[in-house]
């Protein structure tokens, strides 16, 4: 794997001013029981999360079901109560803001949801769905310039034309993760969430996609933070990686760093578990699986989330958490690097 | 050479009636030897689901038929058999594995009758010593704890552990041949891994044949011997997993291949997808059904349909414009 990864592609510039400071997040979903409905526990589906993004890049957050990767994305939206912790957007806080005050913001941040099929209003057409943002945000006036500006977003993401008065039913799978970024585009915003935007296409479909990201982000220098379970499309399109299990971060790294000298045993694990499509090389890779599952939440181990499924595991991983810490070129929350 | 296990010929299963009809599985032949793992791959509506459930006579019936070839298993024709005779087959010398464990196991049975019942009912064990083999089955998929747990239900286990019981259920009867149907799409990465290692461990334990339907071209690499590729409802390539990954042959093969992200390329390097959609079935193209998104079409692809010819001895492709005998 060491020589595969020295290549770096030129990209649009990542800047050096921080967009977006997500300080020690937490956020927990009450569990209410007993006789008077009281709050009996909490499942801490983001526990003290933090990362800074720059401006024009792609942080990819990987992980398996419940590490909380789209609770983090959904929280910078703040469409979800944050328990604890900041997030801090383009310099302002906005952890505390209510519906109204997140009003402008959200016209800076959009999202790309997971399901094409589920996030598209049956009843409105392509020229609705893509424009509605823009009316709701009071851009583009009249009807005939935003249907301008729709055509224009059309051709960005690579659907023609004369799609614009059709439904969503009479696009492919791929059409319409298309007609959502467009969507998503239209406001011109300055940070995108992408929820696992290409787990539900087909291969052959969903490297149209990959592709069309990546042309986006060097074309319009916008920052984004792509939530996906399959590190291989991950590596496609971001900067930067940071890898979640059971709602914290244990290792973010520049991509190639992490590819190519992953250190914290979940990452290797996870690596490891991704099969190569190329028989010979399969052949010759350890294969090395590591013991059980993700554990509940609402009951995460003590010390080292990690530590009952960590082939390293040490007796200080039972009692401590370990701290993400700076660690060669990324940084990493594991007790063997402390 | 022996006979194989199982074989497939010139396979239609068609769904519906009249203009409207579509053909899932169009004039399909393979074979399966004893004890190998044949990988079938596919994207969604390429037809490989409905080929497994046709070679158990489990397709939906109606809208769905088989309405020509033969299946022929251990030397009897499947599609010659009516439902009781099937019954005895299904479970007991053919067994299943389906993507969602949830949906496939009844909710409302402990996993112990569950497992034990096909015991029960080919071998004819009477259920004490069943359900004392059921408890060796889940030691095998190395459940902790198999004794107590055979009274759970179903929705007391994890994701994973439902595909465990799925295989347990499997392996029960000692099938010759085992059709998994995407077994491992609904877990995640690390139990994905820890479930088609046991899969691959237990069929080379047991010898059973392994029928393992993917979309998924990494875990062929890591576990298929043979494979067969599938487009708008016939087999486009089959070769064994080290030529078809060597030299793919058919264009929909290559351009599957270079669309892929992998780990093991440098990430700098664009992806190169297939253009356009994959096929409407009820409106298939003339000629071959790639031929839309083909970059090498000629004009004979928009007139002939290619079926399977022979590039060498092992490795077979329908495409007019690649090399063959």
């Amino acid at each position: 794997m060491s020589e595969v990864l020295t290549r770096e592609e030129p990209r649009s510039a990542v800047k050096s001013n921080v967009i977006l400071d997500v300080q020690d997040l937490k956020i927990h979903f009450p569990i209410y029981g007993g006789l008077f409905q009281r709050e009996v526990a909490a499942v801490k589906a983001v526990d003290g999360v933090s990362f800074q993004l720059y401006e024009g890049e792609t942080l990819g957050l990987v992980g398996e079901s419940g590490c909380g990767k789209s609770t983090t994305g959904l929280a910078v939206l703040r469409m979800l109560p944050v328990t604890s912790g900041k997030i801090v957007f383009e310099g302002v806080d906005i952890t505390n803001y209510d519906q109204k005050q997140m009003r402008p913001i959200r016209r800076r941040i959009q999202m790309v949801y997971q399901d094409p099929f589920g996030s598209l209003d049956p009843r409105m057409t392509v020229a609705d769905i893509v424009g509605e943002p823009l009316e709701i945000h009071k851009l583009h006036g009249n009807r005939a310039e935003r249907r301008e500006r729709v055509m224009e977003l059309l051709e960005m993401v690579g659907l023609r034309h004369d799609m614009i008065d059709r439904y969503p039913h009479q696009f492919s799978g791929g059409q319409r993760q298309r007609i959502g970024i467009a969507r998503a585009l239209a406001v011109e915003p300055r940070l995108l969430i992408c929820d696992e935007p290409v787990s539900a296409l087909d291969v052959s479909i969903q490297a149209q996609v990959v592709n069309l990201f990546q042309e986006l982000q060097d074309k319009l220098g916008i920052s984004s933070i792509f939530v996906a379970h399959d590190l291989a499309v991950v590596r496609h399109v971001s900067n930067r990686i940071a890898v979640m299990y059971l709602g914290t971060i244990v290792e973010i790294s520049s991509r190639d760093e992490l590819y190519a000298n992953p250190k914290h045993p979940y990452t290797k694990a996870l690596m490891a578990s991704i099969p190569v499509p190329n028989p010979i090389v399969e052949a010759g890779r350890a294969h090395h699986i590591i013991k059980g599952e993700v554990p509940s939440a609402q009951r995460p181990p003590p010390g080292c989330r990690f530590h009952p499924r960590c082939p390293q595991a040490m007796p200080i991983c039972k009692e401590k958490v370990p701290e993400l810490r700076p660690e060669g070129k990324g940084m990493v929350a594991c007790h063997l690097f402390s | 050479m022996s006979k194989p296990l199982l074989q497939v010929r010139n396979l239609t299963t068609k769904f519906g009636n009249g203009p409207g009809a579509v053909t899932a599985v169009n004039n399909v032949s393979f074979d399966v030897d004893a004890g190998e793992t044949l990988a079938i791959v596919g994207e969604s509506g390429s037809g490989k689901s409905v080929t497994a459930l046709s070679i158990l006579q489990l397709v939906p019936d109606p809208p769905g038929r088989i309405t020509g070839g033969e299946i022929v298993f251990d030397g009897i024709d499947l599609t010659k058999l009516n439902e009781d005779e099937m019954r005895a087959i299904r479970g007991n010398r053919i067994a299943m594995i389906f993507q969602e464990p949830m949906t496939s196991l009844n909710p409302s049975l402990t996993i112990g009758l569950q497992i034990g019942e096909p015991i029960n009912l080919h071998k004819r064990l009477p259920w004490q010593k069943a359900y004392d083999k059921a408890k060796e089955l889940l030691d095998r998929v190395r459940m902790p704890d198999a004794r107590s747990r055979l009274a759970n239900h179903p929705h007391q286990f994890s994701g994973g552990m439902r595909q465990r019981i799925m295989i347990a259920m499997a392996l029960a009867c000692q099938p010759k041949l085992i059709i998994a149907d995407e077994p491992t799409t609904a877990l995640d990465v690390t139990v994905q891994a820890q479930i088609l290692e046991l899969l691959k461990e237990l069929t080379r334990e047991t010898g059973s044949a392994l029928i393992l339907i993917t979309h998924d071209l990494g875990v062929v690499a890591r576990y298929a011997d043979r494979v067969c590729v599938m487009y708008g409802g016939k087999i486009i390539e089959t070769a064994s997993a080290l030529d078809l990954y060597a030299k793919p042959l058919h264009p929909y093969t290559r351009g599957l291949m270079a669309s892929i992200p992998r780990l093991d390329q440098p990430a700098g390097l664009r992806l190169v997808p297939i253009k356009g959609q994959p096929p409407n079935l009820a409106q298939l193209p003339p000629g071959c059904s790639f031929n839309p998104r083909c970059g090498e079409v000629a004009e004979r692809c928009r007139r002939d349909v290619p079926e399977l010819m022979k590039a060498d001895d092992k490795h077979m492709h329908a495409c007019w414009m690649a090399p063959h005998v």
